[in-house]
């Protein structure tokens, strides 16, 4: 099995969020900057004042990789693995992997939604592919 | 121009191998003991011991040997030692002797990389495989493997991706890298790959992360190598030509990780690159042999890139035109690099470097070699160096 993530302050809202279906990404309550991967400073302006809240949900695949090796005995191969800029945070990238019947569909571009996967006590990040009409 | 107090004047390397079944311990002390005549040294000249990233036990067989193990075995006397997991990449510990001699903290450094990948692949641990065997996993890593991206080809393979999106490359390009190599490996008996490799082989090679195939991967070995750093008024006693550290370069302006950064089709190569550049009249052009990290293909066309070699995008052209294979103006990885060398995380690629401005690297030399730049690290990690010799 793949390790999971150590939880701690900064990141547990990000891995619980699934529970509730939302996507929470760190942001600074005086200058507004998201911060990700989370972190208790705003590198913009030092503030120690950093809240995660939930984004929509949605973002467009900036790259991706179709991993074809099984790294682990249980891993199931081929899947892509997209790094998505995030609507409603700038700069931030969340990476995860591709739920989708044929990895080889998926294109730099493509509009993209969260969904989450439970493992143990953290909901781990899944994007899945938004209507071909929303890619067109 | 600074750094002129600090120099090279050794290396070594063990016979390095796949499965080997030798102790680690044994193929460094083979490489100190080749670095040591190199440089016309005894142990007993060795005042100093550095190591990246120390005794690390977090992917098997990566780095089984920390420095305190090492001056035991060796019997080193030293007056100053230092292991850097934290640094410009796998040249943070060259960096850090040629600061301690520049300081008179020591005058001969001993800089050692040791790595036993193959052997411990063999016993069934997977090498290179970021957290494997392990329940939970912390820092940056905990936002790229819970999410299925457990080895770094995935990590460079986005990277290839983007690339190729953005400026058009294609497999053939980086076939051109890993074919090219090859050749320049069966002129090295010390390279582990030694059959021919042609672009046909290269393209029906098993997918590993897409657009990464199996070739465009370095190979795990066991093997060691020593480099050792010397104070430039203590170098001049030594058996070859110091090799003078000309500038060094280790900036960083993006996170620790390998998914933020803003742009993809560069990496910390890029900010350590230019930083290099900043610290020397030599230019580019002045350069005749390159060693460039190449633990992945696309890592090769982006520190040609990084380095100034050609503009941003313009690898692909630049390797298509010949430029950095046998016979090429800008040779880069001449012993055959990671690719069909052997992974020595950096040192080897530099050993091999600093053969060619020896003038010991036999069939493969390049014509009077005076100017070396070595490129090392992949993602956010990265350190540059130039070196020159008389």
């Amino acid at each position: 099995m793949r390790p999971l993530p150590e939880l701690t302050s900064e990141s547990t809202a990000f891995w619980t969020g699934g529970e509730r279906g939302e996507l929470m990404i760190a942001f600074c309550d005086d200058c507004a900057s998201a911060i990700h991967p989370p972190q208790v400073v705003c590198p913009a302006c030092l503030s120690r004042r950093v809240t995660p809240r939930a984004v929509a949900g949605s973002g467009t695949i900036y790259t991706f990789t179709i991993n074809h090796q099984p790294w682990l005995p249980d891993m199931k191969v081929p899947f892509a693995i997209a790094v998505v800029d995030v609507d409603e945070a700038p700069g931030v990238r969340v990476t995860a992997p591709v739920d989708c019947a044929d990895p080889a569909t998926v294109r730099i571009g493509q509009r993209v939604a969260i969904g989450f996967e439970r493992r143990e006590d953290v909901w781990l990040p899944l994007w899945r592919l938004l209507d071909a009409e929303a890619n067109r | 121009m600074t750094l002129h107090k600090a120099t090279i004047t050794g290396t070594g390397m063990s016979d390095i191998g796949r499965n080997t079944g030798r102790p680690a311990m044994h193929h460094l002390v083979e490489a100190a003991e080749r670095a040591l005549a190199r440089a016309g040294l005894t142990r007993a000249d060795i005042d100093g011991i550095c190591t990246y990233p120390g005794k690390a036990d977090n992917s098997p067989g990566m780095s089984p040997l920390g420095t305190g193990e090492v001056r035991g075995a060796l019997g080193l006397q030293t007056r100053w030692h230092s292991a850097v997991p934290d640094g410009p990449a796998q040249m943070a510990p060259i960096m850090v002797a040629a600061m301690a001699v520049m300081t008179g903290q020591a005058r001969h450094v001993l800089c050692f990389r040791a790595l036993t990948e193959s052997s411990s692949q063999s016993a069934g641990r997977r090498a290179s495989i970021a957290g494997a065997g392990k329940a939970q996993i912390g820092g940056w890593l905990s936002w790229l493997v819970p999410v299925g991206a457990m080895s770094a080809s995935n990590w460079a393979g986005w990277m290839a991706t983007r690339y190729f999106h953005e400026f058009g490359m294609t497999r053939e390009h980086l076939g051109m890298i890993a074919t090219g190599q090859r050749k320049f490996a069966q002129q090295n008996p010390a390279a582990v790959m030694q059959k021919p490799l042609t672009m046909e082989d290269y393209l029906g090679a098993r997918m590993i992360s897409t657009p990464l195939g199996l070739f465009d991967c370095d190979v795990p070995i066991d093997g060691a190598a020593v480099v050792i750093v010397s104070a430039a008024d203590a170098a001049r006693d030594c058996a070859s030509a110091p090799l003078r550290i000309e500038a060094l370069g280790s900036a960083l302006r993006s996170p620790e990780t390998w998914d933020q950064r803003a742009d993809l089709t560069t990496m910390g190569a890029h900010d350590a690159g230019a930083d290099l550049w900043q610290r020397t009249d030599f230019k580019p052009a002045d350069v005749d042999v390159l060693a460039l990290y190449d633990g992945f293909s696309i890592f090769v066309p982006m520190w040609l890139e990084a380095l100034g070699f050609c503009g941003h995008g313009e690898a692909k052209d630049f390797i298509a035109e010949g430029n950095i294979g046998p016979g090429g103006r800008f040779p880069v990885n001449t012993g055959g690099g990671q690719l069909s060398g052997g992974r020595l995380h950096g040192f080897g690629l530099l050993h091999e470097a600093c053969l060619q401005l020896w003038g010991a690297a036999e069939a493969r030399q390049v014509a009077n070699a005076k100017t070396a730049v070595c490129g090392m690290g992949g993602g956010f990690i990265a350190g540059a160096m130039l070196l020159n010799r008389d």
